[in-house]
């Protein structure tokens, strides 16, 4: 992938939104959003309603806060919101313990003895930033500014992204490809020459029939899909969810498939074959829009759902109906793309896997399947021209991943770090990303740290990554800052502001003001020609015949609705090689890789052992909200879910702590045995984020284990370079 | 499989329900005694056997407004607003055993100093010459005398009911939610009283009497207990899930060792022994039926938040 | 007269504890404390699972165990729809209330009364849905006048199928789970 279809077409969805000139411009339906001068003055009396837009995860729901007094209150959904429809998620509801939360970090922060030990001595915010400029100027001359790396997770780290570009690195990654959506990225990307995206194109609420592979929904709170998913439930559409667990959403479902874990391609593949020998896939759209299907309909003929059975676990004839209650749908049949896809190693086949049936169905570009989305398109602010970087990013060394495109693997950068292939990495900047719990295999992070000449870390708790850091930079929460503009691509075009409700308690700063001072310090003032952030956003809005101070009232302003499917006039428009949907990939072929996707058996837990899987609790978000006092109290440790069969012949009890061994030795912290028969005999699950050991937290501080822990193998897909994590395996402990 | 989760955690109430501690147990132990000494001592005066009864009438309402008041502190102490306390009293709530007792109480300290100053002592006159004067005036008014017995009676009676219903109206707890709880707490009360005086009584014949109530009340109080667990075990699976509980469950150990080993069958023994005169009277019996019965009370107060409602959670 | 309910879509509720969040932080219910809860019950052997999510509080009964047994009178039925509510001064925190719950929907609150759900009376009386039935993404709460035969609750618990909680204690629960 020579050129990167992603970006080529949101290039073109940016233009033709350019060409819609016509603003709708809302009422405020938000009263009493803080003016400037009332921010600089005395409290504010009596309840002001601001809107803004939630951080708690990365969907970006609209929010209103609600200052009592001048004190924080409460925040709700912003109703004119097309993300929350003015319903927050439970995350987002609980957002304000986020400023309450008493575990965060006052002041910039020195250490004073070695790397990970807990010591540092209190920092003035010039002290910290001179020594970070002082460390990063010599990291230039010494190593080339391609020698620090940026590590960044969510929006909050766009203007500092802004300052590492004008500084000179390229290397600026966030664990949400590698670790995350990569893999499904990619596997659409080879099939229908576009990503899925976040929030992801699926037209949930509109959908008949609704297939989930392991997505777990009302689990995984990503708002609009979850209300989305509530509305097609009411409507009676058919669910069918595969999942080695009985998840919420299987509790949904009609056909629950208790699929044997990391063989959801021999599921996929036989699904295919069902659809294709029975004539139930949608011959028109096909014929039309595909590529290569005779070749693929040759080598799926193979799969049928006999084959898939012993591979599987899942019944013929459960195959059968529910391949042909797909087909009775299309194409109005959903087959989730799954968001976090980094499992087994062969995800991006699996993701592929998934278009294809998709593709099958018709179901890409129409109602009830993936819409086409768009964005406001807000034009980006003027600067200058970045510095070119003289070398390539150092995460995919020889391009051993031809398919590693459009975000950098944060992975590769760690290994990087360690190797100094193929050139040193001196100095990591960590924003809003605990690495600790993100990244697989720990020890290898640790051993990256070890060779780095400066670690900075900003973050609002002395979260486990700080506790490695060189100097840590304590941030505004999002209630207490201004951020840039969201402008996501969705079924409206829309944008969303994030305005500060109150001021910070302490000496915490926003990431712009970080962002600004530090480039200013290095010597890159040019690149930050406004004076504060509100100059900057109200220069933005202004290109578009917008203003801060009208936004500022309703938090969200719309574009005109477009048409958002092929049916309703939406050109349907392929980046592939062959500009149609590839049932045969000719990239993949071109690499060496299966041009359809095969199914490779996963290896098998040894004796006594168990496959850990883990997910996501609906009240945390990795393991960024352990602290919020709110949050916590809903949730201050996970357990781990054994099956109740298992559990009978090891002798652990329904809410035992037991630790978790894992086939390399490592043993996890206590934690609390759930008892069920919600899950298969031959896995463990456990909510992610959780067994946190930065000591300064209190409240987390070894509080259940730590998936993240335990997961020190990791297969690497050999496509993308994403990291598949379900292959770890653990056997219990009962010592605790 | 059936598995039953809440998210909810709340102080006192999860995993489950443990709102009273030691107060309230004991509350209702001092409340039952003094509820069975005013019945006694009601009827001794009401019967007009005042002749070898002075511990009876006159020292068992003293003690007895002393042990009430300690009561009340107890449950004072549990409240957990209690600068609101005065609250009981501006208004009367009828389906409200509480509420009753509250009242209840406050008509039992007249009647207990009533009953005290019938019988005031010489020996203290010199010291209250005021009370003494109001106990002659009450000298030879049988009528009036009667009445205060009777007074007594009653109110003993209520307040000793009282200290049951209070439990078993609450009928969320299925071990309370019997509508025997009462008789066994008066039962319960009344043999606890009869062996309080037996063993502080100076009086031999007073003693012997005593002890012989306290067998009886004993007596009664066996199948009391037998009728509630049969009556548990006999109602719905929630109530057999109780009366488990106590039979074979987490609180049997201790309640058929101290509740009915020792806190009945075995001073019904000795009592038995002692009022045949086998053997000499001995101030054990008596200790042992007095610790039963307030061991009782924190039996049926602890295991009666423990026992819960179908799909309680756990 | 008005009688209010709540009418919850077991098929909808996903167990997310947002009503659980947002009971929390609009009627600042203190930490280690709530009002609200879920509950899962799940039936059945891997993989043949029933599994019924469930949001719990208050009944607000007709027939309240927790009014009859209050000796102040701080706990009472309130003049608009029936909610059961607890007056804090009136209350001494004598904790007969939270024993005679069946659904143990009470709790003393560390400042020393009697506390539960209000249904939101603060919210309802101003023509807002209480605020977990407004949070809720999944739009699975309906919060109404049960006497009221035209509002949405009404309709809901004529025409779907449902059942109440532990019907066997005689308090008639005005919390009705669609089935
Ligand atoms: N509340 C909350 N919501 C979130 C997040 C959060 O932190 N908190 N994070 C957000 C983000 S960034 C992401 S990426 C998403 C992640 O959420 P999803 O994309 O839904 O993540 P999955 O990995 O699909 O979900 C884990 C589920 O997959 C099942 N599973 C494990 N192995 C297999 C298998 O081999 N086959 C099948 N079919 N199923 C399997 C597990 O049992 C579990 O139910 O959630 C998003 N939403
Ligand atoms: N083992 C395992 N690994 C995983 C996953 C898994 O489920 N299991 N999930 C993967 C997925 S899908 C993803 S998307 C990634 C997510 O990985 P991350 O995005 O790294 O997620 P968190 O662990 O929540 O770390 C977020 C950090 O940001 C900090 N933070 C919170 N708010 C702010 C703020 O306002 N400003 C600043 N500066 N910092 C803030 C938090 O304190 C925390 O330290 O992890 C991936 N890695
Ligand atoms: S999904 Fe929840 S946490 Fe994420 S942005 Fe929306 S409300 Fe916030
Ligand atoms: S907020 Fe709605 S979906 Fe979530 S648990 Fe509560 S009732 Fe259920
Ligand atoms: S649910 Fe409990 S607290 Fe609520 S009204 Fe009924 S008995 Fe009273
Ligand atoms: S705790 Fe308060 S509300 Fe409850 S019964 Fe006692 S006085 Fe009434
Ligand atoms: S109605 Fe109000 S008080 Fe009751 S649970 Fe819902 S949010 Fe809490
Ligand atoms: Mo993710």
């Amino acid at each position: 992938m020579d050129s990167l279809s992603r970006r080529r077409f949101l290039k073109i969805t940016g233009a033709s939104i350019a060409a819609a000139t016509a603003v709708t411009s809302l009422n405020s339906v938000v009263k009493g959003a803080k003016t400037i001068e009332e921010k600089n003055g005395s409290v504010v009396k009596g309840i002001q309603k601001i809107p803004t837009y939630c951080d708690l995860c990365f969907w970006k729901c609209g929010a209103i806060a609600y200052v009592d007094n001048g004190k924080l209150w409460k925040i709700e959904g912003n109703p004119i919101d097309p993300l929350s429809n003015g319903r927050l998620c439970p995350r987002g509801t609980g957002g304000v313990g986020a400023s309450f939360d008493n575990e965060r970090l006052k002041t910039p922060l020195i250490r004073k003895s070695v790397r990970g030990e807990d010591q540092w001595v209190k920092a003035t915010w010039d002290e910290a930033l001179d020594l970070i400029a002082n460390k990063m100027k010599k990291i230039k001359t010494n190593y080339g500014p391609e020698s620090l790396a940026f590590f960044s997770h969510g929006i909050g780290g766009n203007f500092l992204k802004h300052t590492f570009k004008a500084y000179g690195t390229n290397n600026i990654t966030a664990p949400s490809f590698a670790q995350c959506r990569g893999p499904r990225e990619i596997g659409f990307e080879l099939t229908f020459g576009d990503v899925v995206g976040s929030p992801e194109r699926t037209d949930i609420k509109n959908t008949k029939c609704l297939v989930l592979l392991g997505s777990h929904l009302g689990e995984n709170m990503h708002n609009t899909q979850v209300q989305e998913f509530a509305d097609a439930v009411g409507a009676g559409a058919t669910v069918i969810v595969v999942d080695p667990r009985f998840s919420v959403a299987a509790s949904k479902a009609k056909h629950y498939l208790p699929i044997k874990p990391g063989t959801d391609i021999a599921l996929l593949l036989s699904w295919m074959n069902v659809l294709v020998t029975e004539g139930l896939y949608d011959k028109d759209y096909v014929e039309k829009y595909g590529f290569g299907f005779e070749q693929f309909a040759a080598e799926i003929q193979e799969y049928t759902p006999e084959w898939a059975y012993t591979r599987t676990g899942i019944e013929p004839a459960v195959i059968r109906e529910t391949a042909r209650e797909m087909g009775k749908n299309k194409p109005a049949t959903l087959v989730h793309p799954g968001r976090h896809a980094t499992w087994y190693g062969d995800d991006a086949q699996r993701a592929r896997s998934v278009a294809l049936l998709n593709a099958l169905l018709g179901s890409w570009g129409r109602k009830g399947g993936f819409y086409t989305p768009y964005k406001f398109g807000l034009p980006g602010y003027p600067y200058p021209e970045y510095p070119k970087p003289e070398r390539e990013p150092a995460d995919n060394p020889g391009k051993k991943y031809p398919f590693a495109e459009g975000e950098l693997l944060s992975t590769g950068l760690r290994e990087a770090t360690i190797t100094g292939n193929p050139y040193p990495i001196k100095g990591w900047f960590v924003y809003a990303t605990n690495l600790m719990q993100a990244l697989p295999n720990q020890q290898e992070t640790i051993k990256a740290i070890q060779n780095l000449d400066l670690l900075v870390v900003v973050d609002v708790v002395p979260s486990e990554i700080a506790g490695w850091a060189d100097v840590i930079l304590p941030e505004a929460t999002y209630l207490e800052r201004y951020d840039d503009i969201s402008d996501s691509p969705f079924k409206e075009g829309f944008i969303a502001l994030r305005q500060p409700a109150i001021d910070p308690p302490h000496d915490q700063k926003p990431n712009w003001w970080i962002a600004k001072k530090l480039a200013d310090k290095l010597g890159l003032s040019n690149y930050f020609p406004w004076k504060n952030v509100e100059e900057y956003l109200d220069t933005r809005l202004k290109s578009a015949g917008l203003s801060l101070n009208e936004f500022k009232k309703t938090g969200i302003i719309k574009r005109p609705p477009k048409p958002i499917y092929f049916e309703d006039g939406v050109q349907p428009f392929f980046w592939t090689q062959s500009g149609k949907i590839e049932f045969y990939s000719l990239k993949l072929k071109e690499h060496g890789f299966d041009p359809v996707p095969k199914f490779t058996a996963p290896e098998e837990p040894p004796a006594g052992f168990f496959r850990l899987l883990y997910g996501r609790s609906p009240v945390h978000t990795f393991s960024k909200t352990q602290t919020n006092p709110i949050l916590n109290d809903m949730m201050s440790e996970n357990e781990v879910w054994v099956n109740a069969d298992i559990a009978g012949r090891y002798g652990v009890k329904n809410g035992q702590y037991i630790k978790l061994k894992n086939s390399d030795g490592v043993i996890s912290n206590k934690v609390k045995v759930k008892v069920t028969e919600r899950i298969r005999t031959d896995c463990v699950y456990m909510v992610h984020g959780f067994g946190q050991t930065s000591i300064r937290n209190r409240k987390t501080y070894l509080k259940g284990a730590s998936d993240a822990q335990l997961v020190t193998k990791y297969k690497m897909d050999p496509l993308m370079g994403g990291t598949g994590m379900n292959v770890n395996f653990v056997t219990f402990e009962m010592e605790v | 499989m059936h598995e039953l989760t809440t998210t909810r955690h709340n102080h006192l109430i999860d995993p489950v329900l443990h709102v009273w501690g030691w107060e309230i147990p004991v509350y209702l132990f001092l409340g039952g005694m003094v509820a069975g000494m005013m019945i006694i001592s009601g009827y001794f005066l009401f019967k007009g056997k005042t002749k070898n009864t002075d511990c009876s009438c006159f020292l068992a309402p003293l003690i007895s407004i002393v042990l009430l008041s300690l009561g009340m502190f107890a449950l004072f102490l549990d409240l957990e607003h209690k600068l609101y306390v005065w609250r009981l009293y501006t208004t009367f709530e009828i389906t409200s055993p509480m509420s009753w007792g509250a009242w209840i109480l406050l008509l039992v300290y007249p009647a207990l100093i009533a009953n005290i100053i019938i019988r005031f002592p010489d020996k203290l006159s010199d010291r209250f010459p005021k009370l003494k004067e109001l106990s002659n005036k009450f000298a030879g008014k049988y009528f009036l005398i009667k009445n205060i017995g009777i007074i007594n009676m009653m109110l003993g009676a209520m307040l000793g009911m009282y200290t049951g219903v209070l439990l078993s109206t609450l009928a969320a707890r299925p071990l309370w939610n019997t509508s025997i709880l009462w008789l066994l707490f008066l039962t319960s009360g009344l043999s606890g009283a009869a062996a309080f005086i037996h063993m502080i009584a100076k009086d031999v014949e007073e003693r012997e009497l005593l002890a012989k109530a306290d067998n009886g009340f004993l007596t009664i109080e066996i199948f009391v207990i037998a009728l509630m667990l049969i009556g548990l075990l006999t109602s719905t699976e929630v109530h057999k899930d109780a009366a488990t509980l106590l039979i074979s469950g987490s609180f049997a150990p201790v309640f058929w060792v101290f509740v009915v080993g020792l806190g009945i069958i075995i001073p019904l023994f000795i009592q038995l022994l002692a009022v045949n005169h086998k053997i000499k009277h001995t101030p054990l019996a008596p200790v042992f039926v007095i610790l039963g019965g307030l061991i009782l009370r924190f039996v049926i107060v602890q295991a009666g938040q423990v026992s819960h409602y179908i799909n309680a959670h756990f | 007269m008005s009688r209010f309910g709540m009418a919850i879509d077991t098929v909808r509720c996903v167990g997310c504890m947002d009503c659980v969040v947002a009971c929390k932080t609009e009627n600042k219910v203190p930490e280690g404390f709530n009002r609200d809860w879920i509950t899962e019950e799940a039936f059945g052997n891997f993989p043949n699972i029933q599994l019924e999510i469930r949001t719990e509080r208050c009944n607000h009964c007709e027939e309240a165990p927790c009014v009859d047994c209050c000796p102040t009178g701080a706990s009472h039925y309130h003049d608009t729809g029936g909610v059961v509510l607890v007056n804090h001064n009136e209350c001494i925190g004598c904790k007969a209330c939270v024993a005679s719950c069946p659904y143990d929907a009470r709790f003393i609150h560390p400042d020393g009364y009697a506390d539960k759900c209000t249904f939101c009376i603060h919210r309802v009386e101003k023509g807002e849905d209480p605020a977990c039935v407004s949070v809720c993404p999944t739009h699975c709460m309906t919060f109404g006048d049960l006497d009221d035969p035209n509002s949405k609750i009404s309709k809901l618990v004529k025409s779907r199928k449902w059942h109440v909680l532990k019907p066997e204690a005689g308090t008639k629960p005005h919390i009705y789970y669609l089935t």
